[in-house]
């Protein structure tokens, strides 16, 4: 949970420098296929106005505390704050992230365990199939797949769109963003269950007269868990990676496609700013696991 | 003699390989009386753990009962349902398993551990059974139990874990208490205070012990009745003073001289630790005729072609062995 | 060395693939980007075009069948890329340890509080799309994990006598790891690069989808499906086809890597459990 600060500083640092370092790469015509659209007069005026051509450390300098209040930068394309431009679309976001997961926990853990407690079973083979099916899907193509299937021809789901920001427009958006973590979720879980059948303090449960279900219900599933929260964790990262995708696919109003739009329209403060949302998102998700892995798992507590 | 608590008659666990099945144990048998403590010797492969798995019923794949009976006072138990398994563990047959490290749940906290068994059983309330887990506790000798119950595994030490476990194995009063190896993995200064708590609480309540080691010594002290396996067999069992004074298998020759003894540097000067030369078989390839025939010093050409039968001895002994005595 | 299912499926699907890239101007029926005849616009499969035609009237089959080459390549040479990064650096840090091995945790830990598309994107942004910058972006992002794996497995092996026993013989530090030391770490690290190979196809896909990669005419499976998105209506087979490809590819990758895992990686260091 320390690591939070530095690391956060540290992607600041270096996404700065990205955009900064590279000749050329902040300013670079903002026109797609790199010709400048700009008369050179005016990049002149606009650089001297961002400061561009002063050193390093004071542009740093000057990021940073912007930074701490709030302040984004400006985007080129609307000249508004970018800050704005964002703060409008984190709802959406993490309305689909947090939907994809759910999805992706109750289906996967729930399969993962069931496959477990009965190993070499048909429900076993089918969701070990499944599952690494899952984690060989294009997540946008079955995204696509679904909404061929769903909202065009049996016409039951909208096909696109935030809507009115109900339920039905989140659900097929969150099932092809949350298939991948469902699958990798199922397989682990699995593995965990089977681990933690096989422990020697299941031995002792067992030889205490316990029935299997009592077994499973007071000693295995909170071990087993501890396993699955970490997963759960590392999967937010690059959950947050394919939003971007399925978010342009599904015109869905959230941080991913307005940075999926900025990097075409090379309006790089604003993709910038996507990114620092991006990380904090996940930072602060990864806090909220590991204070549920504390929460847990009292080995943590003790150290 | 009275019927003994627990009869095992010619027992055969099978270990299902890859396309064949190997005996890992074979026409074992034993008895054990009420009250009485047992002692399974042996080296570590030979048999002595999934001995007492078998008669708790707690054998699982590849590992099975092939053949033999299983009698609990009486009864034969070697063929019940996992269900009349289940009623018998913890109530009227108990178990401790040697690593106290492993052995506890380490996301629960002892005294539930303990009080788990209250509400199984005896259908205690949790709260009631919390109090009695702490009463189990400081019957255990663990001090400041009304602390200790909220404790989790990882803060106590592996002789306090130890004394949890033997806490959770006789907090229903059972009347077999199987031990595998409970001290091999605990210091040595701990060790024998295990051991004597296990034997004045078991002595106390009336608890048959089947002590399980590959410690002669450790078992000798403790028990009435020795068995030593080897290979799967049972190969000698006596009473303990005989089988340290007149062991009749080669193989309990060579663990009796193998331990070494107070005084003996005085008396023949220093030498060698001696021992018992080659290693024990695996399974899938037991020599034919007495499985120890490569490492006997008393080998002969019958030996090596034919299994020993059992001889009977004094005081319900027997001996597995052509050349006994 | 028994060899299971998964690998037999799964080295079978990838070897079809590599196959048919290899074997492409052979076994494709056009010019996957000049034979395109606007009479022949989105026709649905048939003897003819046994894949369909897109809405420039070329055969997707033989677009399909090109479009594997770029696909793997990019896929191929970006994991090669990423390992050769990860296991140098997590070689090195967990060798030498010290400030080089804390840079190189640091460094890790960044890369690992950012998505490796997002990042992929951000470099993009930058260097603008094409293959050449597809390629860099997808091969400098997700290097993370061979690195944590191999420093794990350096630190683990850095005690063991053997390696001891070179230094003491004098053997110069780089002489160990590339003698001693990396032959042993092989296995995990080769079943991380066939899984991550299918991540790569994954995330090139996914890039030229969005339009930032692969760009029209020349055929990438994202591609060709990010021009088949809005043609979904008219015809579907322009989205089942190269999604199809993208999809037993890298399911052929998954089970050869989990396949390869048992054997190379007995103790599971590389599952992600």
């Amino acid at each position: 949970m320390a690591n939070v600060v530095p690391t956060l500083l540290a992607v600041v640092a270096l996404v700065f420098l990205l955009f900064s370092v590279l000749p050329g790469s902040f300013i670079s015509g903002m026109n797609e296929d790199g010709r400048s659209a700009i008369d050179p007069a005016v990049m002149e005026r606009m650089r001297k106005e961002m400061g561009l051509d002063d050193p390093l450390p004071e542009r740093f300098a000057k990021y940073v505390a912007n930074l701490a209040m709030g302040d984004l930068g400006t985007s080129f394309r609307t000249r508004e704050p970018v800050t704005k431009l964002i703060g409008v679309r984190v709802w959406p976001s993490l309305k689909l992230v947090l939907a994809a997961m759910a999805f992706a926990i109750c289906v996967g853990v729930t399969l993962g365990f069931l496959a477990a407690l009965r190993p070499g079973s048909l429900i076993d083979t089918v969701s070990m199939v499944g599952a690494i099916s899952g984690l060989s899907l294009s997540q946008f193509w079955f995204g696509l797949m679904l909404m061929y299937v769903f909202a065009l021809q049996l016409q039951w789901l909208p096909s696109f769109g935030y809507g009115d920001g109900g339920l039905r427009n989140l659900i097929l958006p969150a099932i092809a963003l949350g298939v991948g973590p469902m699958a990798l979720l199922a397989r682990t879980t699995r593995a965990a269950v089977l681990d933690v059948l096989n422990a020697d303090f299941v031995r002792t449960a067992r030889s205490k007269g316990m029935s299997e279900r009592r077994v499973v219900e007071w000693h295995v599933l909170r071990n087993a868990l501890v396993l699955v929260v970490t997963i759960v964790g590392l999967q937010f990262g690059s959950l947050m990676g394919q939003a971007v995708v399925v978010e342009k696919l599904f015109a869905w109003p959230g941080i991913g496609s307005l940075m999926v739009d900025s990097v075409f329209q090379r309006d790089m403060p604003a993709v910038q700013g996507c990114i620092l949302m991006i990380v904090v998102f996940f930072l602060f998700i990864n806090m909220l696991v590991d204070m549920a892995y504390v929460a847990i798992d009292p080995r943590i507590r003790y150290r | 003699m009275s019927t003994p608590l627990l009869e095992v008659r010619d027992l055969q666990i099978a270990l299902a390989g890859d396309g064949t099945t190997y005996n890992a144990v074979e026409e074992v048998s034993f008895q054990i009386g009420r009250g009485e403590a047992f002692g399974l010797v042996g080296e570590s492969g030979c048999g002595k753990s999934i001995t007492a798995l078998a008669v708790m019923g707690l054998l699982r794949r590849p590992l099975s009962v092939a053949g033999g009976r299983i009698i609990l006072e009486g009864e034969e138990i070697q063929d019940a349902s996992p269900a009349e398994m289940r009623r018998l563990r913890g109530r009227r047959i108990a178990m401790i398993f040697q690593e106290p490290m492993t052995a506890l749940n380490p996301l629960s906290p002892v005294g539930r551990q303990i009080a788990e068994m209250f509400v199984l059983h005896q259908g205690a309330s949790w709260n009631e059974a919390m109090d009695r887990a702490e009463d189990a506790l400081r019957q255990v000798r663990v001090p400041s139990p009304e602390r200790r119950i909220k404790d989790y595994p990882h803060q106590l030490s592996g002789g306090m874990r130890q004394r949890v476990m033997i806490a959770i194995a006789l907090a229903c009063g059972p009347d077999l208490l199987i031990a595998d190896e409970p001290t091999t993995a605990l210091d040595v200064t701990v060790q024998s205070e295990i051991i004597d708590l296990m034997a004045e609480l078991c002595a106390a309540k009336g608890t048959a012990i089947l002590m399980i080691s590959h410690d002669l010594g450790l078992v000798a002290n403790m028990c009435r009745r020795v068995a030593v396996m080897y290979a799967g067999r049972i190969v000698e069992s006596q009473v303990a003073q005989a089988i340290f004074a007149t062991p009749r298998h080669p193989y309990t020759r060579g663990l009796v001289d193998s331990l070494p003894r107070l005084g003996e540097r005085a008396r023949h000067g220093r030498q060698r630790l001696r021992e018992i030369a080659g290693v024990v078989p695996s399974i899938a390839a037991y020599p034919s005729g007495c499985r120890f025939n490569p490492r006997c010093p008393a080998v002969s050409d019958i030996c090596r072609s034919i299994s020993p039968e059992v001889t009977a001895l004094a005081a319900d002994g027997l001996v597995r062995c052509h050349h006994h005595g | 060395m028994k060899l299971g299912a998964n690998t037999w499926v799964g080295g079978a699907l990838v070897g079809l693939a590599l196959t048919v890239a290899i074997l492409a101007p052979w076994i494709a029926l056009t010019d996957p980007v000049m034979d395109a005849n606007l009479m022949n616009a989105e026709l649905p499969p048939s003897w003819e075009f046994p894949f369909g035609t897109d809405a420039q009237g070329r055969d997707i089959y033989s677009r399909l069948v090109y479009g594997a080459r770029i696909s793997l390549t990019v896929g191929i040479v970006s994991q090669i890329c990423n390992s050769l990064i990860g296991v140098t650096l997590g070689l090195t840090a967990g060798y030498w340890g010290g400030w080089w091995d804390d840079l190189v945790s640091g460094l890790t830990n960044l890369m690992l509080a950012i998505p490796s598309l997002v990042f992929a994107l951000a470099i993009m942004a930058i260097l603008g799309p094409g293959l050449v910058s597809l390629v860099i972006a997808l091969g400098l992002t997700a290097w993370s994990y061979s690195c944590r794996i191999a420093r794990a497995q350096v630190l683990s092996l850095k005690s063991q006598g053997y390696v001891q026993a070179a230094r003491i013989l004098g053997y110069g530090d780089l002489r160990i790891m590339f003698t001693q030391v990396l032959p042993n770490i092989l296995g995990p690290l080769i079943v991380i690069a066939t899984l991550g190979m299918g991540g790569a196809i994954l995330s090139e896909a996914a890039l030229s989808f969005l339009g930032l990669g692969i760009r029209p005419p020349f055929p990438s499976w994202g591609s060709m499906l990010s021009e088949a998105r809005d043609q979904i209506r008219s015809a579907p087979w322009l989205s089942v086809f190269p999604g199809l490809a993208i999809f037993f590819t890298v399911l052929g990758l998954n089970l050869l890597g989990d396949g390869l895992r048992d054997i190379l990686d007995p103790q599971s260091t590389t599952r992600r459990a």
